[in-house]
């Protein structure tokens, strides 16, 4: 039961201020990664690359995960009902006073602040999935052989789709799927 | 058919059909909720969107919830927001259970460590797209810059950060205003 509620209350802090889109909930999720324990950041990544495949928006996807690995069936649902809590209420509030709230200076100073902290917490939280997946610090101070510090395999495969999605006018618009099934593939075939 | 089931099941469509959630919505809520349905205006729906987005919260739950306010109340929007979040629930939970049922395998391993990769690549990208939307003067960037090195160096909660930018943002403004009107 504590467990449940625990779940209700990190999701529904998620949802409160999570500004921008299901990606703005990844910093959150690292938080409480570290907090509670409930999840490695492995298992986050991985959420990711299946929350960005599956049907459904990304934030409530990474939620009912999260849950389900902490709790289960019900854990997942309890989760899920966490982070849309806060936006239905917001969004109830929002809708009686829509043209106050469109027109207010108040609203536009908050929102212009919050804005770029939001996506700098998502750059964050990039990072330190970088750390888990390309660069190996462990492995560095040990040997002490810069070589050691990046796996070569990773930055190729990283840069490779770097390309794909930002430089190459015909599979720039492809969906994220069609690359993470790519990168499924080269981690079978050369054994990441 | 029961007008509540009628929206539920229409925001379940939506959500199944919805791959990656944000803006690759927005043509479904159009076709389904603006030309099958008529519950909204195509202006509405841009208008619900975009507050959607600068409010907390996943945009596509927000949406939907000022849609079924608009149609039946307070219970028209929890129905319409249960709808749109119903086909994730069942179909994630039926992937969690599968993968870590066979995480332990070699070959399964190798394949998310290859789709590891893949993830920090599309964090790069989105953070890219946001970074060309919100950071748009020498005051956002500053906000960047603070937040992005101490949320790196420091642990502690986003919460924290998004607080701070907030009251940054309110102070800012008033002294933009107070500084116009000098003038």
């Amino acid at each position: 039961m504590m467990l449940y509620l625990k779940l209700f209350i990190e999701f529904f802090l998620t949802g409160l201020f999570a500004v921008g889109g299901g990606m703005a909930t990844i910093p959150f999720l690292e938080d409480m990664s570290n907090r509670t324990g409930w999840f490695t950041h492995a298992q986050l990544a991985d959420m990711i690359a299946v929350s960005e495949s599956t049907p459904g928006p990304i934030g409530v996807n990474m939620a009912t995960y999260v849950g389900y690995l902490t709790g289960g069936i019900p854990g997942g649902i309890i989760a899920t009902l966490g982070l849309v809590t806060p936006s239905c209420i917001v969004i109830l509030i929002v809708a009686a006073f829509l043209k106050a709230f469109r027109n207010s200076k108040y609203v536009e100073r908050v929102f212009y602040g919050i804005r770029p902290a939001s996506t700098a917490l998502i750059g964050a939280a990039g990072v330190s999935v970088l750390m888990l997946c390309i660069v190996d610090v462990d492995a560095f101070v040990l040997s002490k052989k810069i070589f050691d510090l990046v796996d070569p395999k990773a930055i190729i495969l990283f840069a490779l789709i770097w390309v794909f999605t930002n430089l190459v006018k015909k599979t720039k618009k492809f969906h994220p799927l069609v690359f993470i099934a790519f990168s499924a593939i080269i981690g079978l075939v050369f054994k990441f | 058919m029961n007008k509540y089931l009628d929206v539920f099941i229409s925001f379940a469509k939506v959500g199944v059909m919805t791959f990656g959630g944000g803006y690759a919505m927005l043509p479904m809520l159009q076709r389904e909720i603006v030309e099958n349905k008529g519950w909204a205006k195509e202006e509405e729906l841009t208008d619900y969107f975009a507050i959607g987005q600068c409010t907390p919260g996943v945009i596509a739950v927000n949406t939907a919830t000022f849609i079924g306010k608009k149609l039946y109340g307070i219970p028209g929007a929890i129905v319409a927001t249960l709808g749109v979040i119903f086909p994730s629930v069942v179909i994630i939970s039926l992937i969690a259970a599968l993968i870590t049922n066979f995480a332990h395998i070699p070959a399964v391993k190798h394949i998310f460590a290859g789709i590891r990769v893949c993830v920090c690549v599309l964090i790069l990208n989105s953070v890219v797209k946001l970074w060309k939307k919100t950071v748009v003067d020498k005051i956002t960037l500053a906000i960047f810059i603070c937040v992005f090195v101490l949320a790196v160096i420091i642990d502690i909660t986003p919460v924290v950060f998004v607080i701070l930018a907030a009251v940054a943002g309110l102070i800012i403004g008033a002294l933009k205003a107070k500084k116009g009107g000098e003038q």
